[in-house]
């Protein structure tokens, strides 16, 4: 992560959620995740692919050499916690689960395609879905 | 990771993000960023342990309540250990190929067994499958062994096909070993116990020595591994 410039936001968006247990919730990962008949991710690719929440085939496309992957290869889950969604939707923790998620590629060296482009075209493709609020996970 | 956060609040979307590297999660400043003090690549702390997965998901999603901006830190911490992974090695077979090609064969039922368990969620799928991975190795094997790294062969650039590589050995690995693999665990030994990572290791000193650009050597190994 050494060397990689982070951007600066002046002033920090806030969206205010309603509860959560009304909330129809999607996790957004920087992991590269892809199912196998989706494209990889090359290491300077900014789009993002769609995940599927019904399927479990998930691929580990990060690129980086310093990240841990067989976590990610015994349990998605600790990366991309589906399952854990699923069971607080189940108890009502949360409304619902968004049936589609996201995936993009971490450790850019430049982020202003993320922020002009993919995110926002994330940030429709999450809306047209129905999502209220989005867990962002790392690898 | 950060900065979708920021553009995912402009566009009406509630959002916490979860960061392993505290630095930079106060560098970006994301809406609501829960700090969890965990390995890289394990942002949920701790595989098959859904208890401690739903405690981080508890915390993360009590942050929604916060009415202005912030970072908060996960109370449990997971440390790297350093451990090296003890694996007992197959039988192999008798061969003059080099022999992190032998070990890399004598590898494949260990492999095929991860990936018919779990799925191919690690393993070699992102330049070459499990079929390449000896004759990839064969490459790094004659870089170490002095072969002009241009003329090797390396099938694409050699960082990317490490990583198969050592999807390779770590799926392998899963299935060899008695209990699920702390973080980088498998990655050590893979960097340090196998004939492969040696002649991945000798490979980098030697690219170095011919002069390659060190964006093209410095990433065969990472310094997660490191002893």
């Amino acid at each position: 992560m050494d060397g990689l410039e982070p951007a600066i936001f002046e002033n920090t968006a806030f969206t205010t959620p309603k509860p959560l247990s009304e909330s129809t919730v999607a996790i957004l990962t920087s992991a590269a995740l892809h199912h196998p008949e989706q494209p990889g991710f090359d290491p300077r690719d900014t789009s993002f692919r769609k995940l599927d929440a019904a399927r479990r085939d998930y691929r580990l496309g990060h690129w980086s050499q310093d990240v841990d992957q067989v976590g990610f290869g015994v349990d998605y889950n600790v990366v991309f916690p589906i399952d854990r969604l699923d069971e607080l939707a189940a108890n009502g923790t949360i409304g619902a689960v968004s049936d589609l998620h996201l995936a993009y590629a971490g450790n850019q060296f430049e982020v202003e395609g993320i922020r002009l482009d993919s995110g926002p075209e994330g940030a429709k493709v999450l809306l047209d879905a129905g999502v209220d609020v989005v867990l962002l996970t790392p690898v | 990771m950060s900065t979708l956060a920021h553009v995912l609040e402009a566009n009406g979307l509630a959002t916490v993000a979860l960061g392993s590297v505290r630095g930079q999660l106060e560098s970006t400043a994301p809406p609501r960023g829960l700090f969890c003090d965990f390995p890289l690549g394990r942002p949920l702390g701790k595989p098959d342990d859904a208890d401690f997965q739903h405690r981080v998901l508890a915390h993360a999603f009590a942050m929604l309540e916060r009415t202005e901006p912030g970072i908060e830190a996960f109370s449990e911490v997971i440390s790297d250990e350093s451990e090296v992974l003890s694996c007992p090695m197959p039988p192999r077979a008798e061969s003059d190929e080099h022999p992190a090609v032998v070990e890399a064969r004598a590898l494949r039922p260990a492999y095929e067994r991860t990936i018919a368990r779990y799925g191919e969620r690690l393993g070699a799928f992102r330049l070459m499958g499990p079929d390449e991975v000896p004759a990839a190795i064969a490459t790094f094997a004659a870089v170490a062994g002095g072969a002009p790294w241009r003329d090797a062969g390396i099938p694409g650039i050699p960082a990317r096909v490490v990583q198969d590589i050592r999807g390779y050995y770590e799926a392998a690995a899963v299935s060899l070993a008695d209990h699920t693999p702390s973080a980088f665990e498998a990655t050590r030994w893979f960097q340090h116990e196998t004939e492969a990572g040696q002649a991945i290791l000798g490979a980098k000193r030697e690219m170095e020595a011919q002069g390659a650009k060190p964006g093209l050597w410095q990433y065969l190994t990472t310094g997660a591994a490191a002893d």
